[in-house]
């Protein structure tokens, strides 16, 4: 047995030797939640990731490889996951998160480090503010807020709203406050506000207090379980308002866990087969059902343009060290990604189209673009 | 008048979600004086594996009728809290109480990963079985089944663990263990196999709490037990532990002023779970017996 080990290391080894020693790979270090409350945006995010990765495998003729670490949905194991690919892994990049407050969490180890981070899908104006070295591929929450608010005054023709808010996520209080704002100059009234956090289930002793007086729609601003618990405890009280939530709600289990209790939510989110407008879009769109057999969704596609966002900006540099990448990144201006054109601004913030979608027969369906 | 009946059904029906996980927590301590914190993950594991059976996913070759389906769960959930104990706290019997405590969070930390590693970090969607997603409405009133369900499944369940606690010979073997296990094994008490039993009874228990809680959620996954477990936790501290009736009704008690905080203090209502956590604190120092607890010898 040992001979044989023997013999296929040196066979190996030989192998090497002939061939000419291929150029050191590209590390770039993956953080996402690929278990714990919030699993789906990993692995959402995560498909999106391969097959950006299989249609750009190599950047300046260097291999990328991508470092996966999952930070279990939690913030503390998210800044521990950037520690380990920066420290461990010597990667030149960070990818992640989805949630806005673990992307924090790894910002201020980017920052540290002064090792690039671009997340793909955090929305709360805060991840990047005052950042140098922290980036993203998506709009952020004040446009988002005003998205949902819009669509219910100009298209649900709603008058009163309640929010119910999750007060252990960054993206969720933003968000909420955001829609408040312009829902209300939009002579909307809040007639609620309800709190909840992370992991909890039962919320029919809040939504007991809506029976009197139910609201035209209830905004949801936190992530899709909670959001799926939610509407179908509503459902079950004899609720009728209209579900809006965020992009945070759109993941297979809020379908799932949601059944009929969904039909007929709307949310806002990055992308959708018929948003695609770039050409690089349209190649994810294929790419994308071939390798998964399923309709691409907004986590996927920002998780791709985060990769592509990445190579384009070590292209640009002709290098691989962080702090040109860096200087790339903050160069980077009308960019085609899949889900847009994304051109960095002073505040490393980007200005890119919001998709509305609702479930119809528990598929998520394409509403409406809107422009920024 | 309407919102206050509708948050008495919201109390009952999470008031007995909490008194049922918290019978099983109970017992085991009733008789092994062992805080089991992988009661929580046993819950979980009974969980999936009413839904594996329910729906003919791995361990069922076709779908099986929820009567059966649910049966067939508790019983090798039952299988499976035996095998734990034999495994993970039949060796340190006479070790000192410290290590079997954390041999327990140990089981727990066991449990979830290996939830993770086999089921996945996704949650599945549990089915609703036998219409029990119906809901009745009573003029303004709603009422889900499930809601008057869960309260009977607790009562009787409460009912058959009083009547092995009480009236049976194993129960009273149980309660002789409790007091003395030297003396009681010495009058010929077979100890090993009351406590296996116990632990099948308790495991059990959490996989009938785990189905309900799944049945209530209609969704499992690998850390679902994370939250049973601790509210478990506070219910049976709260009512006394060890005492049967007292996690019953302390679970009861933590469900409903979990409601009515929620109910009275909607601005507070994230912090439900401080709530709970305040209520541990708070027993604790003013009346560590809890409510229905015995009195410590001196």
């Amino acid at each position: 047995m040992l001979g044989w080990t023997m013999a296929a290391l040196l066979a190996l080894g030989l192998a090497q030797e002939a061939g000419s020693t291929p150029p050191e790979k590209i590390k770039v270090g993956v953080v996402l939640s690929m278990t714990g409350d919030t699993a789906a945006f990993g692995e959402q995010t995560w498909a999106g990731l391969q097959v950006a990765k299989e249609m750009k495998p190599k950047v300046l003729d260097r291999e990328i490889e991508l470092v996966l670490v999952d930070d279990k949905s939690d913030k503390i194991e998210a800044a521990v996951a950037a520690q380990r690919v920066v420290q461990r892994d010597k990667v030149v990049a960070i990818l992640g998160e989805v949630a806005s407050s673990r992307s924090m969490a790894i910002a201020s180890v980017a920052e540290a480090k002064k090792v690039p981070q671009i997340s793909p899908s955090s929305t709360n104006p805060l991840v990047t503010q005052g950042k140098r070295y922290v980036f993203r591929a998506c709009f952020i929450d004040s446009f988002q807020g005003e998205v949902i608010a819009n669509f219910a005054v100009d298209h649900l023709e709603a008058k009163t709203a309640v929010v119910f808010k999750d007060i252990a996520q960054d993206y969720s209080v933003g968000l909420a406050s955001f829609f408040k704002t312009t829902f209300v100059k939009r002579g909307g009234k809040i007639t609620q506000e309800l709190k909840y956090q992370t992991g909890d289930q039962d919320f029919s002793p809040q939504l007991t207090l809506l029976k009197s007086e139910p609201p035209d729609v209830i905004v949801v601003t936190g992530y899709y379980q909670e959001a799926a618990q939610i509407a179908k405890q509503a459902r079950g009280l004899g609720l009728k308002s209209v579900f809006l939530a965020g992009d945070g709600a759109e993941a297979p289990e809020l379908v799932q866990i949601g059944g009929a209790a969904v039909e007929g939510l709307y949310f806002s989110t990055h992308f959708d087969e018929k948003s695609a407008t770039t050409a690089l879009g349209d190649a994810y769109v294929k790419a994308f059902r071939k390798k998964h057999q399923t309709a691409p969704d907004g986590l996927g596609a920002l998780g791709a343009d985060a990769y592509f966002m990445l190579a384009g900006a070590i292209e640009q540099a002709g290098s691989a060290e962080p702090e040109k990448i860096r200087t790339a990144l903050e160069q980077l201006k009308g960019f085609e990604g899949v889900s847009g054109v994304i051109t960095v601004d002073a505040k490393h913030n980007t200005l890119k189209s919001a998709v509305i979608r609702t479930v119809k027969n528990g598929e998520f369906v394409y509403v409406a673009t809107v422009n920024p | 008048m309407d919102l206050i009946l509708q948050q008495l059904i919201n109390l009952l029906s999470l008031g007995s979600l909490y008194a049922l996980v918290a019978i099983g927590y109970t017992l085991v301590y009733g008789v092994l004086r062992l805080i089991n914190f992988a009661h929580g993950d046993v819950l979980m594991l009974g969980a999936y594996l009413a839904l594996f059976l329910l729906t003919g996913m791995h361990l069922s070759p076709v779908p099986l009728p929820w009567p059966l389906a649910f049966a067939g769960a508790v019983a090798l959930t039952a299988l499976a809290g035996v095998a734990l104990e034999r495994v993970a706290y039949r060796p340190l019997r006479s070790a000192p109480r410290l290590s079997l405590l954390i041999t327990a969070i140990g089981a727990s930390l066991f449990l979830e990963n290996f939830g993770i590693v086999a089921f996945g970090g996704r949650p599945l969607a549990f089915p609703d079985v036998g219409n029990l997603d119906r809901v009745v409405q009573l003029g303004a009133l709603s009422v889900p089944i499930l809601s008057l369900w869960i309260p009977g499944v607790t009562a009787l369940t409460l009912g058959v663990t009083f009547w092995i606690v009480y009236r049976s010979k194993v129960g009273m073997a149980m309660r002789a263990i409790s007091r003395d296990r030297e003396t009681a094994q010495l009058m010929g008490v077979d100890t090993n196999r009351v406590i296996s039993l116990t632990f099948g009874l308790g495991s059990a228990l959490a996989a009938v709490g785990g189905i309900m809680w799944s049945l209530k959620f209609a969704q499992v996954n690998p850390l679902m037990g994370v939250l049973p477990g601790i509210k478990a936790f506070v219910a049976a501290v709260l009512g006394g532990i060890g005492s049967v009736a007292g996690a019953a009704l302390g679970g009861f008690l933590l469900g409903g002023l979990e409601v009515l905080f929620v109910a009275f203090l909607p601005d507070w209502s994230g912090y439900r779970d401080a709530l709970a956590f305040f209520i541990l604190i708070a027993i604790l120092l003013l009346r560590p017996t809890g409510i229905m607890g015995e009195e410590l010898p001196e």
